[in-house]
C-alpha cells in the first residue's frame, strides 16, 4: 500500500537504489546486525549503513523486490526506517565540502614539496649552494606553487571578488592580495637570481586556512545531517484517495491542492485542508500552543502538524488560502526574515579594521624606505614582505578554530547548530523567552497520578492501551511500561478500547463510557488535563493525563537567572494553563493567549528596550518570533517550519541543553576575542621585523606556523569539560 | 650534484603519486563514514 516510487532512483544494470534514515542505532553492533541481516534478503545487492549520519544505502534488482519489505524487515529487527531524500541545500554543502578537501589536498601536497626545496635553499644559503642550484630550486618551487595556488586558492579568490564587487571587505581580501603579491614578487625575484623567494609562505598560508575552513564546514555538515534525519523520521506522508475507493500512502510532496486524503485516529495531519467527512477531535498544541483539543466536523479547517485524536476524517487539501493561520504565519515569517538586520560577524568586523590598516602600513613602509634613500626595488620588496607577514593566517584561523571546537562540544551536549554565526549571537543574550507548550512542557502528554493506581491495574491498563492509537492511551502505555498487547481488543471509535479477559470485561476510554464519572470528578483536574477511565468489571479507576513540564525545568530556569538572564513565558495557550506552569517554574513575567503577530511585537518591544532576546519555541505559531529574535532555539520535536527558522535545535526531554548552549557560547566568544588579540600581538611583534626589512622566508615560515598553532591550541580550550550546570 | 637530475623528478613523482592516491580515495567515498569505518576494521566478517 505504501508508495515509495518517489524515493527510488534507478541505476544502470537493472538495479534500483534508495536511501533510508534509520532510527534506533545506538552502537556499531547495530550496523553489523543490519548489514548482515539485509545481506540475506534475496535480490538485495548492497546494503551499507553510514554510522556517521545514520543512513542506509540500499541497492536491489529493480522489479524483483519491494523495498517496503526491507523497511518491514528493519522494523522486525527493532529499527524504524524511513525513506530519505537529501534536500538541495544538503547536497550543495556536500559538494562544497568535497571541493574544500580537494583544495586542501592539493595545497598540502604543494606545501610539503616546496618546503623540501626551501629548506635546502635556506641551509644552502649559509653553506655552499651555487646560484645556479638556487635558481633551479626556485623555479621548481614556482612550477609547483603557481598551479597549486591557482587551484587551491579558488575558495578565497571567489569570496574576495564577491566582497569587492559588493563594495565591502572581508578576511579573504587581504589573504588573496598577500598570496598573489607573494607569488608575483617571488617570480620576479627568481628572474633576478635573488636569494629569497616566498613560494613556501604563500602555499603554507593557504594550507593552514583551508584546514580551518574544511573542519568548520565538516562540523556543520555533520550536525546538519543528524538534524535532518528526524525530519524524515516524522514520515511526511499522507494517505491519499487515488480513486474514490482506493487509498495509497504517498509522500506529502506528491499531494496537491484538491486531493482527498484520509486521516485516521492517532495520526498526525500532514496537509492543510478542510474536513469533508467525519467527526473527531484535533490536538492543535503544536500549531497554536492551545492544549485543549478542539472538535472537528465537516467544514472545519485543519493544519499540518496537528494530531487527529478520536475519529477518522476525510480532508480536502487546500492550497495555502489567504486568511488562514498558516498563511498569516508564513507572511509574518517572511517579513521577520527580511527585517532581520544582518548580524556582522566578529571575523568581518576584524577584517574591516584589519585590511585598511595593513595595506596602509605596507604603503607607508615602501614610501618610508624610498624617503630614506633605498631603491624602489628594495622598498617594494620590503613592503610586500610586510603584506606577507601580516597575511592573516592567525586571524583567519582565530574564529573558525573556536567554532569547530565549540560546535563539536555542543553536538555532544545534544545541540545541533543550523547557522554559522549562532554561537556568536548566543553569547550576547540577556533575555530568554520560552514558549510553554512543547518547550517548557514535554511534547507528549504524561500520566500524572500513576502512583495512586494499584500497580497490577496500571499494568493491565497499559497492555490494553497498546491496542489504541489515541495519544492519551499511548501515555498510559508508557507510564505502565507495557510491552505485551492483549489479544482480541475492540476499538469503539470516539469512546475507547475494550476486551474480555478471563470472563472479565476491561474497558479503557472516556469516563462516561466506562461509567467512571465519579472517579474522574474526584481527580480535581487542572484545566489542561484530560481524564481517562479504566474499568475491570465493577472496579473503576481514573487517570489524569496532561502535558508535564520537562524534568529539569526549574533547575534550568534558576540557573539561567543565576547568570543574570531575564526569563519570560510567551504562550498561545489559555491564561489559566500558562499561569499554572509559570507558577510551577517561578517565572513572574508571562503572557497568555498571544497570536503569532503579538509574539513578534513583544519581542520587538524587548529589542527597543535594548535587550537581546533568545527565543525558545516549537510551535508553528512560534516560527515568526523565532526568526524575529536575536537568536533562537527549537526542540527537535518542533514543527518543520519552526525548526527551519531556529538557529539551533536541541535533542532530548531535558531543557538543560538551553543552559549548556548559553554557557558554551559565552565561553566560545571569549576565546574568539582572545584569539583575535593573540593575532594582534603576533602582528605587533612580526610587523616591526618586516618593516625593518628583516623578514626572510625563514622568519615568515616560523612566525606563520607559530601563530597558527597558538590560536588553534587556545581554541581547544572551548572543549566541554563535564557539564557546566550541575543538577 | 648531477644526482639532482633524477632525484628531484623522482621526489616530485612520488609526491604526485601520494596526491593522486588521496584524490582517488576521496572520490571512492572512503571519507563518507569515518565513524563506521573505524568499527568495521575490528568486526568479524562471519558474525551476525
Amino acid at each position: 500500500m505504501r508508495d515509495l516510487t518517489h524515493f527510488i532512483e534507478p541505476l544502470d544494470g537493472g538495479l534500483a537504489r534508495m536511501d533510508l534514515a534509520v532510527d534506533g542505532i545506538t552502537c556499531p553492533a547495530c550496523m553489523a546486525k543490519i548489514e548482515a541481516d539485509l545481506a540475506r534478503v534475496p535480490n538485495v545487492t548492497r546494503a551499507r549503513l553510514n554510522l556517521t549520519n545514520r543512513r542506509l544505502a540500499l541497492e536491489w534488482k529493480a522489479g524483483a523486490l519491494d523495498p517496503a519489505c526491507v523497511i518491514d524487515r528493519l522494523a522486525e529487527l527493532g529499527f524504524k526506517a524511513y525513506p530519505f531524500s537529501a534536500n538541495r541545500a544538503e547536497a550543495d554543502e556536500d559538494a562544497e565540502a568535497r571541493f574544500l578537501l580537494r583544495c586542501l589536498a592539493v595545497a598540502a601536497f604543494a606545501a610539503m614539496n616546496i618546503m623540501l626545496l626551501s629548506v635546502s635553499v635556506w641551509s644552502g644559503n649559509v653553506s655552499d649552494i651555487t646560484p645556479e642550484q638556487r635558481d633551479f630550486f626556485h623555479w621548481l618551487s614556482a612550477l609547483i606553487a603557481l598551479p597549486a595556488v591557482a587551484y587551491a586558492g579558488q575558495p578565497f579568490f571567489r569570496s574576495a571578488v564577491r566582497a569587492l564587487l559588493a563594495r565591502s571587505v572581508n578576511m579573504d581580501v587581504p589573504i588573496t592580495l598577500g598570496v598573489v603579491l607573494a607569488l608575483g614578487m617571488s617570480v620576479v625575484e627568481t628572474l633576478g637570481h635573488a636569494e629569497h623567494a616566498y613560494f613556501d609562505s604563500a602555499v603554507m598560508l593557504l594550507t593552514f586556512l583551508l584546514a580551518g575552513r574544511f573542519l568548520d564546514q565538516n562540523m556543520r555538515r555533520r550536525t546538519r545531517a543528524v538534524a535532518s534525519n528526524p525530519a524524515a523520521l516524522k514520515a511526511e506522508t499522507a494517505v491519499k484517495f487515488v480513486t474514490p475507493d482506493e487509498i495509497r500512502e504517498v509522500p506529502v510532496s506528491a499531494v496537491h491542492a484538491g486531493d482527498l486524503v484520509l486521516v485516521r485516529p492517532g495520526e498526525r495531519v500532514t496537509v492543510d485542508g478542510v474536513v469533508t467527512e467525519g467527526r473527531s477531535e484535533i490536538d492543535q498544541s503544536l500549531v497554536t500552543g492551545e492544549t485543549a483539543p478542539i472538535g472537528a466536523a465537516s467544514g472545519t479547517r485543519v493544519y499540518a502538524g496537528t494530531v487527529n485524536l478520536s475519529g477518522t476524517l476525510r480532508v480536502r487539501v487546500a492550497a495555502a488560502a489567504t486568511g488562514t493561520l498558516l498563511d498569516e504565519v508564513t507572511r509574518l515569517l517572511d517579513n521577520a526574515v527580511k527585517a532581520r538586520s544582518r548580524y556582522v560577524r566578529l571575523a568581518e568586523r576584524a577584517a574591516r579594521l584589519y585590511a585598511p590598516l595593513v595595506h596602509t602600513t605596507a604603503l607607508a613602509t615602501m614610501l618610508g624606505w624610498v624617503a630614506f634613500g633605498a631603491t624602489w626595488h628594495d622598498a617594494i620588496i620590503t613592503a610586500i614582505a610586510v603584506l606577507i607577514i601580516t597575511c592573516p593566517c592567525a586571524l583567519g584561523l582565530a574564529i573558525p578554530a573556536v567554532q569547530v571546537v565549540a560546535s563539536g562540544a555542543l553536538f555532544r551536549a545534544g545541540v545541533l547548530l543550523n547557522t554559522g554565526d549562532a554561537i556568536e549571537r548566543l553569547a550576547d543574550v540577556d533575555t530568554v523567552v520560552f514558549d510553554k507548550t512543547g518547550t517548557l512542557t514535554l511534547p507528549q502528554p504524561e500520566v500524572v497520578n500513576a502512583a495512586d493506581v494499584p500497580p497490577d491495574v496500571l499494568a493491565l491498563a497499559g497492555r490494553l492501551a497498546l491496542a489504541s492509537s489515541h495519544p492519551l492511551a499511548a501515555a498510559i502505555a508508557r507510564a505502565a511500561g507495557a510491552k505485551l498487547p492483549l489479544d482480541g481488543v475492540v476499538e469503539e471509535p470516539g469512546q475507547g478500547v475494550r476486551v474480555v479477559l478471563d470472563r472479565q470485561e476491561l474497558r479503557l476510554g472516556r469516563p462516561s463510557w466506562c461509567g467512571a464519572e465519579r472517579e474522574a470528578g474526584a481527580l480535581a483536574l487542572a484545566s489542561e488535563a484530560s481524564a481517562i477511565a479504566f474499568r475491570r468489571d465493577d472496579e473503576r479507576y481514573a487517570f489524569a493525563v496532561c502535558q508535564q513540564p520537562r524534568p529539569d525545568v526549574v533547575a534550568v530556569i534558576d540557573a539561567l537567572r543565576m547568570r543574570g538572564l531575564r526569563v519570560e513565558i510567551l504562550s498561545g495557550d489559555r491564561a489559566e494553563a500558562v499561569k499554572a506552569v509559570a507558577r510551577a517554574v517561578c517565572v513572574e513575567t508571562w503572557c497568555a493567549g498571544v497570536t503569532p503577530a503579538e509574539k513578534i511585537s513583544h519581542i520587538e518591544a524587548r529589542k527597543r528596550q535594548g535587550r537581546t532576546v533568545l527565543m525558545v519555541g516549537d510551535g508553528l505559531n512560534d516560527a515568526p518570533a523565532l526568526a524575529a529574535a536575536h537568536v533562537s532555539l527549537s526542540p527537535i520535536t518542533a514543527v518543520h517550519l519552526s525548526q527551519a527558522a531556529a538557529d539551533a535545535v536541541f535533542l532530548g526531554d531535558r531543557l538543560a541543553p538551553v543552559a549548556d548552549t548559553l554557557v558554551l557560547a559565552a565561553k566560545a566568544k571569549r576565546l574568539m576575542r582572545q584569539n583575535l588579540w593573540l593575532a594582534v600581538l603576533y602582528n605587533a611583534i612580526a610587523v616591526p621585523i618586516a618593516i625593518a626589512g628583516l623578514a626572510t622566508p625563514l622568519v615568515a615560515a616560523v612566525a606563520m606556523s607559530g601563530s597558527s598553532v597558538l590560536v588553534t591550541a587556545n581554541a581547544l580550550r572551548a572543549r566541554h569539560r563535564g557539564m557546566p550546570w550541575k543538577f | 650534484m648531477e644526482v639532482l637530475i633524477y632525484l628531484v623528478p623522482l621526489a616530485l613523482a612520488l609526491g604526485f603519486l601520494g596526491l593522486a592516491a588521496f584524490l582517488w580515495s576521496l572520490k571512492s567515498g572512503q571519507y563518507d563514514d569515518l565513524d563506521g569505518a573505524a568499527w568495521r576494521a575490528i568486526m568479524d566478517e562471519d558474525e551476525a
